[in-house]
């Protein structure tokens, strides 16, 4: 705080005040600052914790291993959810068996085989990002028009004589539009985790006269099998959320029987909240159902995204600890 | 770092002296095919986002060029006034894809769409931004610890979830506070939205502050600058494409997002300015109509044309926030 020339001088004491006084006004501000932006972080968190805690206290009473072992009864309002579980599980075995491998083979060129430069490369990486942008309910679309219509239409043709075999919603082709769907989240932690490994080892690989093939396999799989596992389970408990892909694939209201067969019908967690929520007859009724049936939807995806958490972390102090 | 040795072993077995080329033959073959295999995965990605557009287009056409389906929706249908309505009471926009004489106007769904993702942005991006800037700049190691896994769960939680809290908990809590002419509405629907788009604009900011080089930090703290005042006047500037970014993927996935808005807007189509009227979003509106829907009918596709909609508008605006992201990269890091 430098008096100009112009300036009548004002004496060492005046200016040490006006110093102060500046000094105090900024740190107001800037405790302000600090106050509001540190109040955005505690109303996330205490908006998570809420949501968590009002599905629990809420969601427990209902639950119990009937619940979760039994078929609805009464028009929903009693009786499990056994058949909910039990499609969802399915779909997601059935979606992750096709998306692990591509994602992997797909993260595998990013990483290992491209040069950044090529327009194969430049075409995946766009291709990748823009998947992962792509709302959900177009992938319901794409679901209908490709697989069901497109691809069970054409399977109907050539192989049944034009009968609806695979030409219907089924679970085959939900778990396909979900594995579309949650292809970046695979191709993505896979390559974090092979950009984490070392390219000594591969040059080592290499230099013993190992072809790529036989480096891959043997040397960096081995080592990404953590980001794999990442990947696939991030990609289960993405998929076991998501509703709307499965709305006209698949999914059904209510089935007598579990599915058998790669073409039935199915009932899945997330569209039983969605039905139980929005078509219920007796809204009181199904409410505590409807609380302990979003309970199990939240912690399975919550258990699943939980171990990722744990491996990703360990993963990146492995990596942290390289330099 | 443990190295598997009897793996590097394995992947050169030592070769008896006659087999020794037929043997690297058949790796090198192995390595041909496995290089092939890898190529056309690569490519099977590509096309996914091909493929989408493609089947997608390719059921919104209609819209453009057959005469049946034109009869009831046609472009003119979709977008321009119409007169529904009496003299006294025009009714120049209506979606009433059902009833005698089949309405299509799309413009209650983009307005309802605008106004549900406007309150979500206003209501959601403030936090994330605010909280992305406390943890890149001011929290604790423990807070930081704290607050990116929340996130994390929070964007973990499926939208059902979120629309089903919303329907029964958030509607009832805002009805009671405000007391609004309808229980569902769009600020109910863009406050639990609001949720769902939380995480990215809050990820993607958080990334863009913590990118910004130490350099600047350490020249505008020697040059005595408080922290608070470098982190406004320094590393935000410095971030701004990142923010942009952020907002423009929020806005993105707020416009795209389904279960949210089918659940607690109230899915009526209706054309007002007023935020706490219900409303029905282009995405719910697809969500809730192509289950009933005749295939290949007028409808079918006009549902479709709206999905093609949604898929050009969320791939543009992914776009411009990749462009957002690669020009924060280019300016911090000086080329």
């Amino acid at each position: 705080m430098a008096t100009s020339p112009g300036m009548p001088s004002r004496g060492k004491w005046a200016n040490a005040l006006i110093d102060n006084e500046m000094r105090r006004s900024r740190d107001v501000s800037g405790k302000i600052f600090r106050f509001l932006t540190g109040a955005a972080c505690l109303v996330i968190v205490s908006m998570v914790a809420l949501i968590i805690g009002n599905i629990f206290i809420n969601g427990r009473h209902h639950l119990s291993w009937r619940f979760l072992t039994a078929a609805p009864e009464d028009g929903m309002t009693g009786g499990g959810i056994f058949p909910a579980i039990y499609g969802t599980v399915l779909l997601v075995i059935l979606m992750t068996l096709a998306v692990v491998p591509v994602g992997v083979m797909v993260a595998i060129y990013l990483q290992e085989y491209s040069s950044h430069s090529s327009r194969l490369y430049k075409a995946t990486r766009l291709a990748v990002s823009n998947l992962a942008g792509v709302p959900s309910i177009v992938f319901g679309l794409f679901g209908l028009g490709f697989f069901v219509k497109f691809l069970g239409g054409s399977i109907d043709r050539l192989f049944y004589g034009g009968n609806l075999v695979f030409g219907q919603p089924a679970i085959l082709w939900a778990a396909m539009t979900l594995a579309v769907l949650t292809l970046p989240v695979v191709i993505l932690t896979t390559e974090d985790t092979l950009r984490s490994i070392p390219n000594e080892l591969r040059e080592a690989s290499m230099a013993l006269g190992a072809t790529k093939f036989q480096t891959i396999r043997h040397i960096v799989l081995p080592q990404a099998v953590s980001g794999i596992l990442t990947g696939g389970i991030l990609a289960v408990s993405r998929g076991a959320g998501e509703v709307a892909p499965i709305l006209f694939t698949g999914a059904a209201y209510f089935l007598p029987e579990l599915p058998t067969k790669l073409t039935s019908q199915f009932m899945e967690l997330g569209y039983h909240v969605l039905v139980l929520s929005t078509q219920s007859p007796d809204v009181e009724a199904t409410k505590p159902i409807l609380y302990s049936t979003v309970f199990v939807l939240l912690a399975l995806t919550f258990l699943l995204n939980f171990v990722a958490i744990i491996i990703r972390s360990q993963m990146r102090a492995r990596l942290r600890t390289r330099g | 770092m443990r190295i598997d040795t009897s793996a590097i072993g394995s992947a050169l077995p030592l070769p008896t002296s006659n087999s020794l080329s037929s043997h690297l033959k058949g790796a090198r073959f192995k390595d041909f095919l496995f290089g092939k295999f890898i190529l056309f995965n690569a490519i099977l990605a590509v096309s996914t986002i091909f493929l989408i557009g493609l089947y997608i287009g390719k059921e919104a056409l209609p819209v453009f060029y057959d005469d049946e389906i034109r009869k009831e929706a046609s472009l003119d249908n979709l977008f321009a006034p119409q007169n529904y309505g009496t003299e006294e009471m025009p009714l120049p926009f209506i979606w009433q894809p059902v009833g005698e004489v089949p309405k299509y106007s799309v413009f209650p769904l983009f307005l309802g769409t605008l106004k549900v993702t406007i309150i979500a942005l206003l209501f959601g991006a403030p936090l994330a931004i605010g909280a992305a800037i406390y943890t890149a700049e001011f929290a604790k190691h423990w807070v930081r610890e704290i607050v990116k896994p929340v996130v994390e769960l929070l964007a973990g939680i499926p939208s059902v979830v979120l629309g089903f809290l919303a329907l029964v908990v958030l509607a009832s809590w805002i009805q009671d506070l405000f007391g609004f002419d309808y229980r569902l509405n769009a600020v109910t629907a863009g406050i639990a939205m609001a949720l769902a788009i939380i995480p990215i604009i809050y990820t993607v900011s958080e990334d863009a502050l913590t990118a910004v080089p130490r350099t600047y930090r350490e020249a505008s703290l020697a040059l005595g600058v408080a922290p608070w005042k470098m982190a406004i006047s320094v590393v935000l500037p410095a971030a701004t494409p990142g923010i942009f970014a952020a907002l423009v993927l929020g806005f993105g996935r707020a416009m795209g997002e389904t279960m949210v808005v089918l659940m607690a807007s109230g899915n009526a189509a209706v054309t007002s300015l007023k935020l706490t009227d219900s409303v029905r979003t282009i995405a719910a509106t697809i969500a809730a109509e192509l289950g009933e829907v005749v295939f290949r009918s007028p409808h079918y596709h006009v549902l479709f044309f709206l999905g093609a909609m949604l898929f050009s508008l969320t791939f543009l605006l992914n776009m411009l926030g990749e462009y957002f992201v690669a020009r924060l990269k280019r300016k911090l890091m000086g080329h």
